[in-house]
């Protein structure tokens, strides 16, 4: 069972909400499409599952043609984000439905549907009805039902949005078990890259109904090839200014950016071999720093904005008239508006885009990756 | 609740019963009684003005054949209504909100202007005097009535349940019949409860429309208009029985009609 999505593409009235999208999702696999709301995940999915039909482009399953093919004779299932289930049925009718729809028999359905609610752990509200239920075993009933068929393609819409943090990370942890042994497709949209990151497979991100970058999510996270994708990819959003290379030197755009050293600095090394010209740095917030790591790294002279303080984190805002910089910090920082601080940032950490309109434009593309950091050799990294 | 308040309430209540309470005392009094003089409690209390109704065909009829269009028509108006709301709060289709509120509009008109086209067309195809003819008319003012109640329960069912149900495998008949009607059961209880009171007030087409066969009780009670003056009593009694299918209707629905205010379209 594979799926494939071939130049899809999906206009309301005027709008384009889907962008000629070229997907394959093999077998088995695990796939979150990350993006922002309004990015087109819903959408996509809609068209996947056969809820609405493509303007152009086709979708083919197992080598088969389904675009026109109704929802009905595909074998699908979706979780929504609300709590989706019959409200007139109990829970082990829920569950149960799709499979007698199916025509299967009665022993088998009550075999499976047990199965599936102990997986769930739902197994002791099978007689309720789902209003009596909790948001996260509402959610799980939904799970269940859509899991209990054994689907070809099974589509998640954000189910964990309107789940509280701690059933969030303990759903988000059976997702990926559940699905470990079949031979499903999963497909699992979620605006956070935390989210996107723990689930792992391979990751698509959305943007404006196209396709940014698809692959595997470690290759995704740590090589996004675009500024709009390193951008998606990292929470808080990845702290990005533009600079000019000339020869052995590297200089801030903007003058007020003076550090110690002005804002010229010798090409760093890790930046050596890249062409002169205009280009945009990205550096995620975790790697920024207080305090120079080495002789090279760029630094910014800044004043706080805000100090954000999260149990032991601390995001630290700070900027200057030409840079605005989030800094992601372990442990406790009090800082005091409009202190005057410096701020550091590795030059092997740097991710280099050609800017918009810029020399290396020409040769890539607007806003395309021209380099990115080195793979972290520790097993530190995560959101890091 | 200090005693002022439930001084005022009972007041008001009381002030409220005092017609219905007149009805019902007169229902049980003589016609002599009736016109001799003040009296709050029946002198001779007597089940006279009943037997009549209820051993008088022309007066018992009167009455089946009022719940027989009123029953009708409910069940028309909602056979009518329910794919007509569904289909207003799925679907997006050229002209939806005007058609919508074009049905409304229907609702504006005094009956009294359709009167004349219904029973021309009703005496010319043999409906005249039937009680099929009063319950079509009523659909006039029921339908627009329905499909406006029910397209806000409707609208009040996320979307994606259907979509659910659709992925699931359901066909739309079966997932319209076993899933969808049972979620909006309050809101089919006050859309019955609503069609079966405008169509049982009603007078002026349902007295048009019928001459002897299917003549409401509303018609019947001018009846007791005759040469040796109005029969009080009877009238009375006959009044008193008109609010019975009411009382009964609005037992069944009172738990649906207080939910259905608080969430749908009333």
């Amino acid at each position: 069972m594979s799926l494939s999505l071939e130049a899809v593409t999906r206009r309301v009235g005027r709008e384009t909400h889907i962008d000629r999208v070229d997907l394959t999702f093999e077998p088995g696999s695990f796939n979150v499409l990350l993006g922002r709301t309004l990015s087109g995940k819903t959408s996509l999915m809609r068209l996947m599952a056969g809820l609405d039909v493509p303007s152009d482009g086709r979708i083919v399953m197992n080598g088969e043609d389904v675009t026109g093919r109704p929802v009905r004779e595909r074998n699908i299932s979706m979780v929504y984000q609300q709590f989706i289930n019959y409200p007139s049925l109990s829970v082990y009718d829920n569950i149960a439905s799709p499979l007698k729809l199916a025509r299967m028999a009665p022993e088998e359905i009550r075999r499976r549907v047990h199965e599936i609610a102990e997986m769930l752990h739902i197994e002791q509200f099978l007689a309720r009805q789902p209003a009596e239920l909790s948001g996260g075993q509402q959610q799980r009933t939904a799970m269940a039902r859509a899991l209990v068929k054994d689907a070809d393609l099974v589509l998640f819409d954000e189910p964990l949005v309107n789940l509280d943090y701690k059933l969030r990370e303990e759903l988000r942890h059976e997702m990926r078990s559940l699905f470990a042994t079949r031979n499903t497709i999963a497909v699992y949209a979620t605006t956070e890259p935390g989210e996107a990151l723990a689930l792992g497979g391979t990751t698509t991100l959305m943007h404006e109904g196209r396709v940014l970058q698809s692959g595997p999510t470690e290759a995704v996270y740590h090589h996004p090839l675009s500024v709009e994708a390193a951008k998606l990819y990292s929470e808080p959003q990845i702290n990005l200014f533009e600079a000019e290379v000339r020869g052995r030197e590297l200089a801030f755009s903007g003058a007020a950016s003076a550090g110690e050293q002005g804002s010229r600095f010798v090409l760093p090394t890790p930046l050596a071999g890249i062409e002169s010209g205009a280009y945009r740095f990205g550096i995620r917030p975790s790697h920024l720093g207080l305090a120079p790591l080495a002789d090279d790294d760029l630094e910014f002279a800044v004043t706080v904005d805000i100090a954000e303080i999260s149990g032991s984190e601390t995001f630290l805002h700070v900027s200057n008239d030409d840079h605005s910089l989030v800094l992601h910090l372990a442990g406790i920082h009090d800082f005091a508006v409009d202190d005057a601080i410096r701020v550091y940032a590795p030059a092997h950490k740097l991710f280099v885009y050609a800017a918009d309109g810029g020399d290396g434009a020409e040769q890539h593309g607007d806003g395309a990756l021209i380099r990115s950091p080195e793979r972290p050799t520790t097993t530190g990294g995560g959101l890091a | 609740m200090t005693t002022r308040k439930r001084l005022v309430m009972t007041i008001y209540l009381l002030f409220l019963l005092v017609p219905i309470y007149w009805l019902l005392i007169m229902s049980f009094k003589s016609n002599q009684e009736i016109l001799g003089g003040l009296t709050l409690w029946p002198e001779n209390f007597t089940f006279d003005n009943y037997r009549v109704i209820f051993t008088d065909p022309s007066w018992y009829m009167g009455y089946l054949n009022s719940m027989s269009y009123v029953v009708l028509n409910m069940l028309i108006s909602l056979a009518v209504a329910l794919p007509a709301a569904y289909a207003f709060s799925r679907y997006r289709f050229l002209g939806d909100k005007h058609l919508f509120f074009w049905l409304l509009t229907n609702r504006m008109a005094p009956p009294a202007v359709f009167l004349l086209p219904f029973f021309q067309l009703y005496s010319s195809v043999g409906l005249f005097d039937t009680p099929l003819a009063v319950a079509l008319a009523h659909c006039l003012f029921n339908v627009p009535l329905a499909v406006w109640i029910l397209e806000g329960f409707m609208s009040g069912v996320p979307k994606e349940i259907d979509e659910t149900a659709y992925i699931d495998g359901y066909s739309f008949p079966r997932f319209f019949l076993t899933l969808f009607i049972p979620m909006i059961r309050p809101g089919i209880g006050v859309t019955a409860f609503f069609c079966f009171m405008f169509s049982w007030v009603e007078l002026l087409l349902a007295r048009t429309l019928t001459s002897t066969e299917a003549k409401p009780i509303a018609a019947v009670m001018t009846r007791t208009v005759s040469a040796s003056g109005i029969d009080w009593g009877v009238l009375a009694a006959a009044g008193a029985l008109t609010l019975i299918p009411g009382i009964l209707v609005i037992y069944f629905v009172r738990n649906h009609v207080a939910k259905g205010f608080a969430l749908g379209r009333v």
